[in-house]
């Protein structure tokens, strides 16, 4: 996703004088196009990521779209205070770009994972994350970002999607397959594997599943479509790659209750930090979390089957 | 040196009209700023004003006065803090600052002082300065962010106005925009890393129009500097990052006046000033003393740091 992430913002960049790009001193081999579009707008801002949020808050304040990148908590966990206090505040457009959420960076270790990015952030005034899950989403949710008034978070992860299956459009909420056992939503990039393991059943062996890329959750604007599926179906598995708390997960649910929608069975699969105390590839990872394609569609028949 | 600067002659913040009014007193001036409402949006009538000053002794009594009051009747503290950076402000605001320019409040805490700058300025009305730390007030014991040009931006928590500031800074150079930002910070701030970052940064990036100003009085909230971090030669470290620093007395309006004129180290990058400063400036009982980093004011020691700063 980075290089698709780099070209949207060499386009972006030369259609907007005000874009400035600062990065933590990460981008080798990917940034380099957009540091020789952007010259003097491009700015290293060094091993220094505090220091960074609040510079962009700084150029924000002038009528510039500040746009910040690093590894994922780098971006969003080191200067949480900056992001809170000079951004969120003060409602300024700082758009934060958080490379490899949940376990992207897989076995480079613990402290380079985001388990807690999305959650975190938008608990924050004005916030939004967008979270695209395909190479093609990339581009719209950059736009959308830049057309957001407010600050935003992206997370970039890993392409997965199935070779030859094109995703439909990018937008907050997505039908990828449709089906008769229940419904799973998932959030990111995990949901390729799935929709590769789900594509070829027939939809009535297979659970409908749909994709949500933006948060927070507006219950408003949950599609109708799916909340009838829900509760129709009785069965909903969340599954997404972040800790439990501060999910999607959980707004989901709320959100259900605010609308009235009843669900028989409810199952969140999500990111549960290190249970053995052991590390690996980020594939290591989700199947100890239950978040690789095989446990996420065992998990859904097991649900499927207790509320029949 | 322009003592007997009158009272309110700053600049104000909008394109060139003061050029060609610049010896008019505050009063006919006052339009061309904004027009003034207290916090609720309400006029400002003209007699809330404070009187045309002479000098900077007058002014700053005059501010100093109503710095405690204001204290006196929220009933909270960080006078100390306060009173030591209020010279700096008065001398910038009134002194040095153009429309063009802007200035970042680091040490949140002396917001009370800037609030009695503005006040001074004609920004805030005497009614606002009643709101201060009040139920549904602008004028928090920190500024908050988005309600006056005055305060640009929101601080409190240490070590974000020197960043933001160079990010200022910087977003004039990009945009070939003219402007100083001027960023006033406490010592015991340096003990955050952020700082040194934006220190790092803003002398990589050469950022010449960021002026850095150090209210170096010595003392933070539980201990002297010297105590607690051990950061008394902040001039020899800033130099080591590469910042032109110098130092002055912080409560002589034309020794800060000309330590921030613009030529003055030559520097092609960002400076620094620290100011000799003593904590509760002006009140004796107050002066160096630590727990006047938090401690309210009673009636019977406000009288008598009223009756000591009328009496000069």
């Amino acid at each position: 996703m980075r290089d698709r992430a780099c070209q949207s913002w060499v386009s972006l960049a030369e259609r907007k004088d005000s874009f400035v790009f600062l990065t933590g001193d990460l981008g080798f081999r990917a940034l380099e196009p957009l540091r020789a579009a952007l010259g003097d707008r491009f700015i290293n801002a060094g091993v220094a990521e505090q220091n960074m949020v609040s510079v962009a808050a700084g150029l924000a304040t002038q009528r510039l779209d500040a746009w910040v990148y690093s590894i994922a908590p780098f971006c969003y966990a080191r200067p949480y205070e900056q992001i809170r206090n000079d951004v969120c505040q003060h409602g300024l457009p700082v758009k934060l770009v958080g490379n490899g959420g949940g376990y992207g960076y897989g076995a480079m270790g613990a402290t380079h994972h985001a388990l807690e990015d999305y959650g975190s952030l938008v608990v924050l005034p004005g916030m939004r994350a967008v979270v695209p899950a395909f190479g093609d989403d990339v581009e719209p949710a950059i736009a959308q970002l830049a057309a957001q008034a407010g600050p935003g978070y992206l997370r970039l992860g890993r392409c997965e999607a199935p070779p030859s299956w094109t995703p439909p459009p990018f937008s907050a909420w997505r039908r990828l397959l449709a089906g008769a056992r229940g419904v799973v939503v998932a959030v990111g990039p995990l949901v390729g594997p799935l929709v590769a393991a789900l594509l070829e059943r027939p939809e009535a062996e297979r659970p409908a599943v749909w994709l949500l890329g933006v948060l927070p959750i507006e219950p408003a604007q949950i599609p109708a479509d799916l909340l009838d599926t829900i509760e129709r179906s009785g069965a909903l598995l969340v599954a997404e790659e972040h800790v439990s708390t501060g999910s999607a997960g959980e707004a989901i649910a709320r959100s259900l209750l605010e609308r009235g929608v009843h669900v028989a069975c409810f199952e969140h699969v999500c990111a549960r930090g290190y249970p053995s105390g052991r590390y690996g590839s980020q594939a290591w990872h989700r199947r100890e979390c239950g978040l690789d394609a095989v446990s996420l569609i065992e998990r859904s028949a097991k649900l499927w089957s207790e509320v029949g | 040196m322009r003592l007997g600067c009158p009272l309110g002659s700053r600049k104000p913040r909008i394109g060139l009209a003061w050029l060609a009014l610049p010896s008019l007193p505050f009063t006919s001036l006052h339009f061309l700023v904004r027009p003034l409402t207290d916090t609720l949006g309400r006029p400002i009538a003209m007699t809330d004003l404070p009187a045309t000053s002479t000098d900077h002794n007058e002014l700053a009594r005059r501010a100093r006065l109503r710095l405690l009051r204001m204290h006196r009747e929220a009933g909270v503290g960080h006078i100390g803090g306060n009173l030591s950076a209020l010279d700096a402000m008065l001398v910038l605001h009134h002194r040095v600052m153009g429309s063009d320019d802007t200035f970042i409040l680091s040490k949140g805490h002396a917001a009370g002082a800037l609030y009695v700058t503005l006040w001074t300025l004609g920004e805030l009305g005497d009614e606002a300065l009643t709101q201060f730390h009040a139920d549904g007030s602008m004028l928090s014991g920190h500024p908050v962010a988005r309600w006056t040009p005055g305060i640009p931006f929101a601080t409190g928590s240490l070590g974000h106005g020197l960043p933001v500031s160079a990010g200022i800074a910087l977003a004039h150079r990009l945009q070939g925009q003219r402007g100083r930002v001027f960023c006033l910070c406490s010592d015991g701030e340096w003990q955050e890393g952020s700082n040194w970052e934006a220190l790092i940064f803003a002398s990589h990036q050469r950022l010449a129009s960021l002026v850095l100003l150090v209210d170096q009085n010595g003392l933070q909230g539980f201990g002297s500097t010297d105590e607690v971090g051990g950061i008394a030669n902040l001039r020899e470290r800033f130099e080591a990052f590469g910042i032109a620093a110098t130092e002055c007395d912080g409560h002589d309006a034309a020794a800060i006046e000309s330590a921030l004129a613009d030529d003055v180290t030559g520097s092609q990058g960002p400076r620094a000033i620290l100011l000799h400063t003593v904590k509760g400036k002006g009140v004796s009982f107050m002066e160096g003393k630590l727990e006047w980093h938090y401690l309210p004011l009673d009636d019977e020691l406000y009288a008598r740091a009223v009756a000591e700063i009328e009496a000069g």
